[in-house]
């Protein structure tokens, strides 16, 4: 085991700790114990960059399932550096953010930072692993853990049901990954991420193909919360602050981002993955930044801004695989979405881990997140203020900040869509950078009334629960570290881009760099009076315009019905999905007997019927028959009498001894084909039978015994009968189909012979197959001490007195 | 008025044995003619059977006093006893052995353990329709 491997799983390790610190340190705050973990594991992989800078990638293995092609294989490559940085990064500033916002009394410590070091492990893990199985095990850890930190607070209702809507749909999308990894299995024969992509032309035609995208994207989609399955991401706000900042912006909501980019080496060439990532990505974008706006809550606002930037880091994804097709122009004009996309990563996880951080500060010390509420918060809270500004600022994609470049970045990919001759784009391809730019203004105007209704405008002490003041140093450090971050990468954006940027991009498009080539990526802060700058002014004049008179056409999201929302549709679907199921099962599983053996025949007649003459199996031949005597025929008409007779009969009385005469006849066929014992037996067997209904019929209860013929029913009657003809085909043409001589020759030469007797039958049954009797006695002697059973052990009765 | 049931008990006295023997024979002829354990116990069953209606529950107790359901353990284990048995001379499970042996009252005598596993069936049918019986007849 490497020391990447105990990288991965130190989280979890430390998980099982926890809970002594927790009892053993009472006066500690738990998240001290926790803390150094991602500060150590940070360190740990800056350590690689030198490494990755110069393209070599670190691959540890250990087998885990050999047999099965799943071994536990940990690799190191740009994108999963990147990722495995914001991971430890953000999770360090965490961490101490939450020291300060949990207090130790009130809050069960123990479970939440054994879930988000679960989490924590569980992320590392999806980032770094190279096999596809591994990858989808830690997938699913991150679901888990990150539905127990949504319910953390599960008194509440809202946070259980935020928590089961995540994981219903985190989950759904989650098997049906695995249902796309095994596909690309199938085709490859291989869970390696990176002999799969060797392979990548060879399946491109296969008709597996297209369902593996299909399912490996659905799971994608339904993590980093991609429109139509981005209703959860909403409901997730009600876990505690510094999860949602760490888990629902920064890093678990990017797994999907991240899967993408690791499988677009599989799957890119195709155009299927660029239509459906870039478009489902642009729409995500629009929807989420055009939903923002009309948000009261402030997490609901951010909530939805996640939305639409990792719809943009999606779209841009998609756009990037367009560049595979270009190998002959210059490639970094191609290449520049997929660079926005990573830089934008980056940049995203920055702003929204510290808008997230400042939200939870303006809860803690105020006490309410509604906008209504909030206002005039600035001259009480100026740190605060200024983080919020920086992080505001930036979203909006305003200079000088890094969201500004990688906005411009974005403008840039989306513009040249329209240079694009393949897969329909000069059709279509207009739509991006339209949408593209609205989604910009809603993302502009949003931003803009996150940080000025909350700190400028009237201060409302009365609505307030607290008297706001500034909060502790430890609380803001986080969010002062992020904010500076996002200065420095607005202004010196090159000191990321080639220690990092560019090994993520050779990660993603890796076809390009053939003869040692490397990714270039220089991010330029003024690229010159271009369009997209035009598009960025046009955003800034339009948005302010739009958010002065936001009261006036406020109305306009009344018109999309309540009824018609997403949210709607979900929870409708949760309904009629449970009461559906249960009308059905109750339909079906009425509880009476007589319909349950309607259905049992009823399959019989078809199951057998119908493989009786889809096989063709129905024969009848004559050549081996008996003669047939009168004797027989006379019996067989008694039988037929009696047996009908019982059908119409009146009294059960009549019934009974019928079914006594039915009894005796049979035994009298088997005098009449020489079987003594078996006549013997079905005598004395039948007498004792026909007593033991007589005396069931004695104790009939007096109320219902009413004297009355079998009522007549259509369906009963189609039943027996097609039992009756099935059965009957079924006896003819097994008789006349017989494959083998019968083995009774054996017992006819070997009873004397072998085992000294006479009497055949007695023979085979204690001899031959005494095995068989042994075990009817056994089923005798368990009946008999059932009926005593039953009768004795009356224990209700025996309550009752 | 109390019935006297004194012609059923005489003929039942007669019977009884009529029937037990016939009940024997038919056990004892199992392995050469038809009959066997089966029916044999269900013939001697029957015997007992005609005693419980000529007389009454707590008299056949007295006449007959035996627990059922010990017979029908007995009779398991004569079944699995005779095949385990068959273990003890290294032969396969339920191997049955036979021999002709020179008994002093007998003369020459077939034996065979078939006989001995027939028992434990002859056993257990009586024990379980005597236990049936019994039971339901007890009930209130």
């Amino acid at each position: 085991m490497s020391l990447l491997h105990i990288a991965i799983i130190s989280p979890f390790l430390l998980a099982i700790l926890v809970p002594i610190f927790y009892k053993l340190f009472k006066q500690v705050h738990t998240g001290w114990f926790v803390l150094p973990l991602p500060i150590l594991l940070f360190s740990y992989f800056i350590s690689y960059i030198s490494n990755v800078s110069h393209n070599r990638i670190t691959t540890e293995s250990i087998s885990w399932i050999p047999s099965l092609g799943v071994d536990f294989i940990a690799k190191v490559d740009g994108l999963g550096l990147l990722f495995a940085l914001l991971i430890t990064g953000i999770g360090s500033l965490v961490v101490l953010y939450s020291i300060y916002y949990l207090g130790k009394d009130k809050e069960q410590l123990n479970t939440f930072y054994v879930y988000l070091l679960l989490f924590m492990g569980a992320m590392l893990g999806v980032v770094l692993s190279e096999n596809l199985i591994v990858l989808y095990m830690f997938w699913e850890f991150t679901s888990f853990s990150s539905f127990l930190l949504i319910g953390y607070w599960y008194h509440r209702e809202k946070s259980r049901y935020g928590a089961q809507k995540s994981m219903i749909i985190t989950v759904f999308g989650g098997l049906s990954m695995l249902g796309g990894i095994i596909l690309l299995y199938l085709m490859t024969g291989t869970f390696n991420i990176s002999e799969i992509a060797a392979q990548s032309s060879e399946i491109l035609n296969h008709s597996l193909f297209i369902p593996a995208l299909l399912c490996i994207l659905l799971g994608a989609f339904t993590k980093s919360a991609q429109f139509p399955f981005h209703i959860w991401l909403p409901d997730a706000m009600e876990a505690p602050t510094p999860v949602s900042a760490y888990l629902h912006s920064a890093t678990m909501v990017k797994a999907g981002i991240y899967l993408v980019a690791r499988l677009s080496p599989v799957f890119a060439e195709s155009g299927v993955w660029l239509w459906l990532v870039a478009g489902f990505g642009i729409i995500t974008l629009f929807w989420g930044s055009f939903s923002a706006v009309k948000q009261t809550d402030l997490k609901g606002i951010l909530a939805f801004s996640t939305v639409s930037q990792l719809g943009m880091i999606m779209s841009l994804l998609g756009i990037g695989a367009a560049a595979l097709h270009y190998p002959s122009i210059d490639d970094s004009f191609y290449t520049v979405a997929t660079t926005a996309a990573v830089f934008h990563l980056i940049n995203h996880a920055t702003f929204k881990g510290s808008l997230f951080m400042v939200v939870g500060i303006v809860d803690h010390e105020t006490g309410t997140r509604d906008i209504r509420r909030l206002g005039g918060l600035m001259s009480f809270m100026p740190i605060t203020f200024t983080l919020a500004l920086i992080g505001t600022f930036s979203m909006a994609g305003l200079p000088p900040f890094n969201g500004f470049l990688s906005k411009e970045m974005f403008f840039t990919g989306m513009v040249r869509v329209l240079e694009m001759d393949i897969f329909n784009l000069e059709t279509w391809g207009l739509l991006f950078p339209i949408l593209a730019w609205v989604a910009s203004v809603f993302t502009f105007i949003y931003s803009m009334r996150l940080v000025f209704k909350t700190f400028t405008g009237k201060y409302q002490p009365e609505q307030m629960k607290k008297k706001p003041h500034e909060a502790p140093l430890g609380m803001l450090i986080p969010p002062i570290i992020l904010a500076s971050l996002v200065i420095i990468f607005g202004l010196f954006p090159n000191i990321l881009s080639h220690h990092l940027i560019a090994p993520v991009m050779a990660s993603i498009l890796p076809s390009l760099l053939n003869d040692s080539k490397e990714f270039v990526v220089h991010i330029s802060f003024w690229h010159g009076p271009t369009i997209e700058l035009f598009m960025t002014l046009g955003v800034i004049a339009i948005g302010v315009v739009l958010y002065t008179t936001f009261p006036k056409w406020k109305s306009m999201y009344d018109l999309h019905p309540e009824k018609l929302t997403l949210n709607r549709f979900y929870d409708r679907g949760l309904d009629l999905v449970q009461n559906g199921s249960f009308k059905l099962t109750k339909t079906y599983m009425n509880g009476f007997i007589r319909t349950y053996l309607v259905y049992i025949f009823t399959f019989f007649i078809l199951i057998i019927g119908a493989s009786l003459f889809m096989k063709d199996a129905f024969v009848v031949k004559t050549n081996n028959l008996a003669p047939i005597g009168l004797y027989e025929v006379v019996l067989a008409l008694l039988i037929v009498v009696a047996s009908i007779t019982i059908l119409f009969a009146k009294s059960r009385l009549t019934s009974i001894i019928l079914l006594g005469a039915v009894g005796y006849i049979v035994a009298l066929f088997f005098v009449l084909f020489r079987a003594p014992d078996l006549a013997l037996t079905q005598l004395v067997i039948e007498s004792v039978s026909v007593s033991l209904f007589l005396l069931c019929f004695y104790h009939l209860p007096k109320l219902k015994r009413e004297e009355s013929r079998i009522g007549f029913k259509l369906t009963n009657a189609l039943i027996s009968v097609g039992v009756g003809v099935v059965v009957t085909l079924v006896a003819l043409s097994s008789h006349s189909n017989k494959l083998f001589e019968s083995i009774s020759q054996y017992y006819i030469e070997n009873t004397y012979e072998k085992a000294a007797g006479k009497n055949m039958v007695n023979v085979i049954l204690v001899d031959f197959r005494g095995f068989d009797t042994m075990f009817e006695i056994c089923v005798l002697a368990i009946a008999a001490l059932g009926i005593f059973a039953m009768i004795k052990l009356r224990l209700t009765r025996r309550k009752e007195g | 008025m109390k019935t006297n049931d004194v012609i059923l008990q005489t003929v039942t006295k007669i019977t009884l044995f009529i029937i037990i023997l016939f009940s024997i024979h038919l056990f004892f002829a199992g392995h050469y003619y038809p009959g066997g354990g089966f029916i044999g116990g269900l013939m001697t069953s029957g015997a007992i059977v005609l005693l419980l209606l000529a007389y009454d529950m707590k008299t056949v107790a007295n006449i007959l006093p035996i627990d059922y359901k010990y017979m029908i353990g007995v009779g398991l284990l004569f079944s699995v006893g005779t095949g385990a048995g068959a273990l003890l001379f290294d032969a396969p499970f339920l191997t049955h052995a036979h021999s002709h042996v020179l008994l002093p009252l007998l003369g020459d005598t077939a034996l065979h353990t078939a006989v001995l596993f027939d028992t434990g069936v002859y056993l257990v049918v009586i024990g379980v329709t005597m236990t049936i019986i019994q039971t339901i007849g007890e009930d209130e």
